[in-house]
């Protein structure tokens, strides 16, 4: 055993076997334990290494749907979706935002307002998303990108549908616009359905119908590689496109409306007394809302919110305007109803009125040599104020403030549209309640004519004019086809129900006679081919000391009295019925009726049924 | 006439003639099949790995070409006269790594090329065959188990290769020198109490190994072995990612060019070092366990061919090749599906690149040298 040169084959070659035999023992034993680290990792914990692998490769994409449009009455697109380049940064593939944003401010034009949104969207949103930095980009923008585009990661350029209203100003406030959303938006919708939306209403028919017009996301999932590039489309959820929404308003009228304002401020209000529907509803001035599509720059946005005609504001819902004498016939009607006055009842106008043992004051008639002999229907045709302060008097502030109330004054139309004012219908409580102050008689006569504390707003005035040529049978004032499907309102105002039918004839044959009769405030305005019921009002700005004369020469146009004119046509069966409001636009007759005029032969032309 | 007779005796007469060329050529018949399977299955392999680059593929089989022609005029040399070169060859191979160390190119932070002008070489990858040469020249005429002195300087002579190698640095080569030396003297009947003291000895001095001579990256590819998910985008984004692909190819695999995380790049070193996991991402289990057979009926043949050599020098050498064959595989594969830390050893003949491909054919070419000249004592 000692001898090391000595060999010993036979025991050599037996250990030699032994260890070979070992060596393959030993073999088995560490391919086996392959074979069982194989089991252990691709069957037991298959699904968690698919689950990863699956979570390494596909993305969840979302994908935002199309807006749906918006349409007029008779299909004609008043808001549309044009496409259109943008450019988008993706926050998570940018490694200096910075210098990429001086970089592409040097090859493209990117205003400080556009950087502004930009850094406001990136604080909020997640760091995968797209977010929007440039919106219209023209081909040479596009070009100029695509040019360097392989070089900046996270930049894209996306082709998008585009908000566009072709009718600009004149459609303004009743669609309103979209913008982007920002976090307040956020609040009042689902966020989820807008991680892919970057837009969303913010005024007008665009907020109000928001949840239809929008639609509902969709998802891509996509397989991505380990740099994150898409590979392909595993499978997709198509977002549900918006549902197109169509108007009541009829796009022709509405521009004849707008521009039969001229260069007044002021609104238009024509509605089916029918149904409702809404024909015309302009406010001027109007602004463009495409500006505020893709964000307005300040300075522009300063511009209309400094602008003294505030063209941003809804007049025909948000204005509050006292409605002179077009109260008239809804207080002659109360006077009839509550036996006030009759047909035959006639009063003698000096041109001022003075409370019977009340304080000497004179409330004026507008006609200073006054009216003489007039009963209810030529003091309507007239517009006799005497006769309607004597009404006013004899009626009481509290029987006159539930009945305009009962023609919708002092309350909101519910018209579909996100804010509207309910004007203001003043009562003896509200007084106390607000002013902290008696009721005094003459402001029941002030309200009597439609000044005062009375203030309406055109929707309202529109509303109740063609509830009146309805006979009291109530109408629902909306804005788009099929918002108003069953009526479940009453249809005729319990106070109004017990009006007789003579008395309603009695108030639109006099309404009839401002316009076709020879010494009616609106007489200009008569046509022979059908009849129109209206009334005048000439409402004052401000207040008229006892013995001034009011001197429209003198006067400061902000000052200048508006001009008001209600009407519905035809007399039988009315098919339409407006409102007009011309702010400083001066006497009702001369200034607002022939734009009403316009408007209503419009519509009984092109609607001959 | 008997026309199936002739028939038969025609068929009959065909196979001896191929046996006898092969016999020839000294080529192994199951080595070489064995082998031919294994490198078209890499070259299918590749192609889905290197993103169907037909470039590397082509490349690559130029370099299975070359392996086999070193491997054909390895089995023409007599065992007798490798184990004549073999001092002179160790000599050579020590001069060639201290060069590396003195003028080698540096590659990623490691020096282990020298340039030839004309090709590069890795001097490590000589070693791996020649130091186990050299041990079984040292122990092929003496008795064994080798005495003491004996088996101590069969050490140094081991230690000296593997500690050039491991200072250039490159771990996972000198690990391979290491353990073919190693199979060496278990083959020589190194006694089981020294493996066990030996053992032993190694774990007390892992230690200052750790802290005194592994580089930073080598610590790190510890710990991350230890703890992937502790630096999940780091250095343990290999192995997760490496498992993921071997866990999500389940039992039949995703199907060739369909494996996600080798097609979509989240699989890193997927065409040289993690090749199995494209592999196993591919062909499932089913798959890798039929390349494990493959592997295993390797191993088994070249410790049969060891078994019936006819002397000491060819019986250590073959088996220390055939043992190095298994560290490999199971290095390999067992990093790759995260049993052992990183260490950059190939799959062999399967993962893409040059020398070890060389190196393995080579070996090949050895053990069929030792199988195909032995004496027939019978006829």
């Amino acid at each position: 055993m000692r001898r090391e040169q000595l060999k010993d084959h036979f025991s050599e070659t037996r250990l030699f076997t032994n260890r070979a035999i070992i060596s393959l023992l030993g073999v088995l034993v560490l391919v086996a334990l392959l074979v069982t680290r194989l089991v252990y990792l691709q069957i037991i914990d298959h699904s968690h290494y698919t689950t990863l692998s699956d979570d390494n490769r596909v993305k969840l994409a979302p994908v935002g749907p199309t807006r749906g449009l918006i349409y007029d009455r008779n299909g004609i697109v008043l808001a549309d979706n044009l496409p259109a380049y943008r450019l988008e940064l993706t926050p998570e593939k940018v490694e200096d935002m910075e210098s990429l944003l001086t970089q592409l401010g040097d090859l493209i034009k990117i205003q400080e307002h556009d950087i502004k949104q930009f850094k406001k969207q990136l604080k909020h949103r997640h760091k995968s998303d797209n977010i929007p930095l440039r919106f219209h980009l023209n081909d040479v923008e596009v070009a100029k990108i695509a040019s360097i585009h392989h070089r900046l990661p996270g930049v894209e350029i996306v082709a998008s549908l585009n908000r566009h209203y072709p009718f600009k100003d004149i459609f303004a406030h009743v669609l309103g616009y979209i913008g982007r959303k920002d976090i307040k938006d956020l609040e009042r919708v689902d966020a989820a359905n807008y991680r892919a939306t970057s837009h969303i209403g913010k005024t007008g028919i665009e907020k109000q119908y928001e949840w239809e017009l929008h639609g509902e996301i969709g998802s891509r999932q996509i397989e991505i590689n380990a740099q994150g590039r898409v590979i392909r489309v595993l499978q997709q959820t198509v977002p549900r496109t918006g549902s197109d929404i169509h108007l009541t308003i009829d796009a022709q009228l509405q521009a004849i409306a707008h521009n039969a304002l001229g260069l007044h401020n002021g609104s238009i209000v024509a509605l089916d007394p029918r149904d409702g529907q809404i024909l015309t509803m302009v406010s001027k001035p109007g602004f463009n809302p495409n500006q505020f599509v893709n964000g307005i720059a300040y300075k522009d946005y300063d511009a209309l919110r400094n602008n003294d005609s505030q063209p941003l504001y809804n007049r025909a819902m948000l204005g509050r305007y006292p409605p002179g004498s077009t109260i008239k016939p809804f207080m002659g009607l109360a006077g009839l109803k509550y036996g006030i006055t009759n047909e035959h009842y006639e009063i003698f106008c000096p041109g001022y009125y003075i409370i019977p043992f009340g304080e000497k004051r004179k409330f004026r008639d507008w006609k200073k040599t006054g009216h003489g002999s007039v009963d209810l229907d030529s003091s309507i045709t007239q517009s006799c104020d005497v006769y309607f302060y004597d009404l006013a008097l004899n009626l009481s502030i509290d029987r006159i403030s539930p009945f305009l109330k009962s023609f919708g004054f002092g309350q909101k139309t519910g018209v579909d549209m996100p804010i509207e004012n309910a004007g203001l219908l003043p009562s003896r409580a509200w007084k106390k309640k607000n002013r902290k102050q008696p009721w005094f008689p003459g402001e029941t006569l002030n309200t009597g004519i439609g000044q005062g504390f009375l203030l309406t707003t055109p929707l309202q005035l529109a509303t109740a004019t063609a509830k009146l040529a309805n006979k009291g049978k109530a109408v629902q004032p909306h804005l788009v086809r099929g918002a108003i499907s069953v009526q479940t309102k009453p249809k005729i105002d319990p106070l109004l129900r017990k009006i007789q039918p003579n008395h309603w004839q009695y108030i639109i044959k006099s309404m009839s006679h401002v316009v076709h009769n020879h010494r009616g405030t609106a007489r200009r305005i008569a046509n022979k081919k059908f009849k129109v019921a209206g009334k005048t009002g000439t409402a004052q700005v401000f207040g008229i000391k006892q013995e001034e004369e009011y001197d429209v020469e003198k006067v400061a146009i902000k000052l200048r009295d508006h001009a008001l004119f209600i009407a519905f046509a035809p007399v039988k069966n009315p098919r339409i019925a407006v409102a007009v409001i011309v702010e400083n636009g001066g006497s009702g007759g001369s200034v607002a009726a022939p734009m009403a005029s316009k408007i209503i032969n419009h519509y009984m032309a092109s609607n001959p049924k | 006439m008997q026309p199936s007779r002739s028939q038969f005796q025609y068929s009959n007469y065909k196979v001896p003639l191929f046996q006898q060329w092969l016999q020839q050529l000294h080529m192994d018949f199951p080595l070489l099949i064995g082998i031919f399977v294994l490198a078209l299955t890499g070259l299918f392999v590749l192609y889905s790995a290197t993103g169907q680059d037909i470039g590397a593929v082509q490349k690559q089989a130029i370099r299975l070409g070359f392996g086999f022609i070193t491997m054909i005029m390895l089995a023409q040399l007599r065992p007798q006269t490798l184990q004549r070169w073999a001092p002179r060859l160790y000599l050579v191979g020590i001069i060639l790594l201290a060069l590396v160390l003195l003028v080698g190119i540096e590659v990623k932070g490691a020096q282990r090329w020298l340039d030839l002008y004309f090709l590069r070489f890795q001097p490590s990858e000589l070693m791996k065959l020649v130091a186990p040469m050299a041990l079984a020249w040292f122990l092929a005429d003496v008795g064994l188990p080798p005495r003491p002195w004996r088996l101590i300087a069969s050490l140094a002579l081991l230690a000296l290769p593997v500690a050039l190698v491991a200072v250039e640095p490159d771990l996972g080569t000198s690990l391979l020198i290491a353990s073919a030396g190693f199979f060496v003297l278990f083959m020589a009947g190194l006694r089981w109490r020294l493996i066990g003291g030996a053992s032993l000895l190694l774990v007390a001095l892992a230690w200052p190994i750790w802290q005194y001579m592994l580089r930073d990256y080598q610590r790190s590819r510890v710990i991350t072995f230890l703890n992937p998910e502790n630096d999940p985008l780091g250095a343990g984004y290999h192995i997760i990612q490496s498992k993921i692909a071997i866990g999500s190819g389940g039992l039949f695999g995703k199907g060739w060019l369909n494996g996600t995380q080798s097609q979509l790049d989240f699989l890193p070193e997927r065409h040289t070092d993690f090749i199995f996991a494209v592999f196993s991402e591919e062909f499932g289990m089913m798959g890798a366990v039929m390349l494990l057979i493959l592997y295993l009926f390797l191993i088994s043949r070249g410790l049969y061919i060891a078994a019936q050599a006819q002397d000491t020098f060819s019986r250590l050498l073959g088996g220390s090749i055939s043992l190095t064959f298994l560290v490999y595989v199971f290095v390999n594969i067992g990093m790759v599906s995260g049993l052992l830390p990183v260490v950059g050893v190939p799959l062999p003949l399967i993962s893409y690149g040059g020398t070890s491909i060389v190196t393995l054919m080579a070996g090949f070419g050895i053990l069929m040298s030792i199988h195909t000249h032995r004496k027939m004592l019978a006829p």
